[in-house]
């Protein structure tokens, strides 16, 4: 009976989201709803953590109907982590959208929205089945796109149109390889794929297949050379989506990359996971180069989303225990960081009406803690201990020692350097030059309008972002275990086929 | 818009078949071709003929309810339907049957309520395309 608690996830923001329907004319229950919403959310996700950790892998049958012929619903370790880490990226949106979204989006129903994207992302991470994965994607993407031209503005439709047509693009690969897949292994349930792929014949052609799904999740999670369209997009819509986007969506594409080229596709590793190293190097490579080519604050940090996944491949593509669980505690530290980096630039934007770094200067100067909440984040991001982005990378580089990838770890180490390299650029012109205009404290005219509740309800995500990172920095220890759990469970594949075909 | 008696006066006696048709059609799924997303497309077809017949007003005054009201309703007669699964014990979304047999409508069961609301849910959704779009025309 216990096991159905874990639809909830799923099944909770699509409640939330039809309550706040019944009451569309009114926004100030949405929003109410929707924080309450979020926090529920938070603690079932705990909960189905703390269930995972002591029984192991939690399956669903979907209406009673026998893997592998319905829907499998599974929550293992990496599942549910992903999914409490959605929750948190939840609630601090939350918090934040209160105090900044402007009352016409909230107006066309975003509060809703955000929950369905909410509810896509979580119905991706616990499925158990190939078609229902690009049926959470498509949710997914249907609700990014409104909240990326929610608003309407000229901007905003310019990125829409890179983000949607990549990513239908994408999507219509993905449903091939789907169709493919199925006609050669004549099975869409990951467990019995995992199963059953030993045994296929044609081996040429799953290759084929596992390199069309590397391009479908390859697009989604922003990999070279795949990435254009998010440096393209992501600025555009306000801070609070391309936070959500920024720290959720690229990781959906990177999860499930690890889930399918762990369990799955892993009879021609030679092939298929030294493709993953060389787009995983090229990745990190470019993503940091290119943000070190801008002067928008919110594109510098796009760019880095980009070096960042490289990471995450990267440790994908090493394919030791290790690595794996280095990329996963790559991808935990880097959601929470990159989605508070964002809140920061919003933040900046509000005060001083713009995200041009040439126009903007002197926070640090009248705003000192508000420097510190920047710099926490920024430097975990580049790696500097004792925060979590410094284990993080440290995990993936002794994982690439062990298995002597010595070029390949230079190169990681090196795009560390740069990444330092661009959040001192941003520190030196965000916060401390003197602000163009004069020495004195200049504001937007419309920050002094806004009240000092929302002040506090866009400060208090930051600051509970930041208080997770310096917590995942000093006590890495039981993190780790959980990733180095994790990616046991998907190396040993046959723990999760038993826990989803049945031997129960 | 060009307004046709012959059209207008056919729609008034049309509707009503195509909505007892939508019916019928929902009630039919399940087991045989039909269910709630055709019947849903039929209703909504039947009101975008009244509407093209008598304009956007009058076809919003017949269906009394907004658009958006009957798609959170559809909603959460979908949603609803999953919870006596959970009642009975079983997995989230078995359905769950009464073993009496109705005139006309068969036997009941959850999966009738979930076709019911995607009924629902395909009616709103599609009046409220064909409403916004009609109203952004004028």
């Amino acid at each position: 009976m216990i096991n159905q608690i874990i639809i909830l996830p799923i099944i909770l923001p699509l409640i939330f989201a039809v309550t706040m329907l019944f009451f569309w004319r009114s926004v100030a229950v949405h929003r109410y709803i929707n924080l309450f919403g979020t926090l529920v959310s938070l603690v079932v996700s705990i909960i189905i953590l703390v269930q995972v950790i002591s029984e192991g892998i939690i399956s669903l049958q979907v209406g009673s109907w026998q893997a592998p012929f319905g829907i499998s619903i599974v929550a293992d370790l990496l599942s549910t982590v992903m999914v409490v880490i959605t929750a948190v990226i939840g609630f601090a949106t939350a918090l934040y959208s209160i105090g900044t979204i402007d009352p016409d989006r909230e107006k066309y129903l975003y509060y809703p929205l955000l929950q369905f994207l909410l509810m896509g992302i979580n119905g991706a991470f616990l499925t158990g089945d190939i078609f229902n994965l690009y049926v959470w994607f498509e949710v997914m993407l249907i609700s990014s796109f409104v909240l990326l031209v929610l608003g309407g503005t000229r901007g905003q439709f310019e990125g829409a149109i890179k983000y949607v047509t990549l990513n239908l693009l994408s999507s219509a690969i993905f449903l091939a390889a789907v169709g493919i897949l199925y006609g050669v292994a004549g099975t869409l349930n990951m467990a019995d794929l995992a199963r059953r792929i030993p045994f296929v014949e044609q081996k040429e052609l799953l290759t084929v297949v596992s390199v069309l799904f590397m391009i479908a999740f390859g697009v989604k999670a922003a990999i070279f050379p795949l990435f254009f369209w998010l440096p393209a997009s992501y600025h555009t819509p306000p801070v609070a989506v391309s936070a959500i986007f920024a720290g959720l969506l690229t990781k959906v594409g990177v999860y499930a990359l690890i889930r399918f080229f762990t369990t799955i596709f892993v009879h021609d590793i030679g092939f298929t996971h030294n493709l993953l190293l060389i787009s995983a190097v090229l990745t990190m490579l470019t993503g940091v180069l290119g943000a070190a080519a801008q002067s928008d604050f919110r594109k510098i940090l796009s760019f880095h989303i980009i070096s960042q996944i490289g990471y995450m491949i990267l440790g994908l593509a090493l394919f030791s225990p290790l690595a794996i669980a280095g990329a996963i505690f790559y991808i935990i530290h880097h959601i929470i960081v990159k989605t508070n980096l964002f809140f920061v630039s919003g933040v900046v934007d509000k005060m001083k009406g713009s995200f041009d770094l040439n126009k903007l200067g002197g926070v640090y100067k009248f705003y000192p803690l508000l420097g510190l909440l920047f710099l926490i984040p920024a430097l975990s991001l580049a790696g500097i201990p004792p925060l979590s982005g410094f284990w993080a990378k440290f995990v993936v580089i002794k994982a690439g020692l062990e298995v002597q990838e010595y070029f390949v770890i230079g190169i990681a180490l090196l795009v560390g350097l740069l990444t330092l390299f661009s959040m001192t650029k941003i520190w030196n012109e965000v916060f401390w030059k003197d602000d163009p205009r004069g020495y004195e404290n200049h504001l937007d005219e419309s920050y002094k309008q806004i009240t000092s509740t929302k002040k506090y309800l866009v400060i208090a995500p930051i600051v509970f972002l930041a208080l997770i990172t310096i917590i995942i920095g000093f006590y890495a220890e039981p993190f780790f275990k959980y990733a180095n759990d994790a990616a046991e469970q998907l190396i040993n594949s046959s723990v999760y086929i038993n826990s989803v075909l049945g031997m129960r | 818009m060009m307004f046709s008696v012959i059209l207008s006066t056919a729609s008034r006696y049309l509707l009503p078949l195509l909505l007892i048709f939508s019916f019928f059609l929902l009630l039919r799924g399940h087991n045989e071709p039909g269910g709630g997303f055709v019947g849903g497309l039929v209703a909504a077809a039947a009101y975008a003929l009244y509407f093209i017949a008598n304009g956007v007003y009058e076809a919003e005054k017949l269906l009394k309810a907004e658009p958006i009201k009957i798609i959170s309703l559809g909603l959460l007669i979908a949603i609803l339907s999953t919870i006596p699964s959970i009642i009975i014990g079983q997995n989230f979304m078995t359905g769950v049957w009464l073993d009496i047999n109705f005139p006309v409508i068969g036997k009941i069961g959850t999966p009738l309520f979930f076709d019911v609301g995607v009924y629902l849910l395909v009616l709103g959704i599609t009046l409220k395309i064909i409403f916004s779009l009609a109203e952004e025309d004028k």
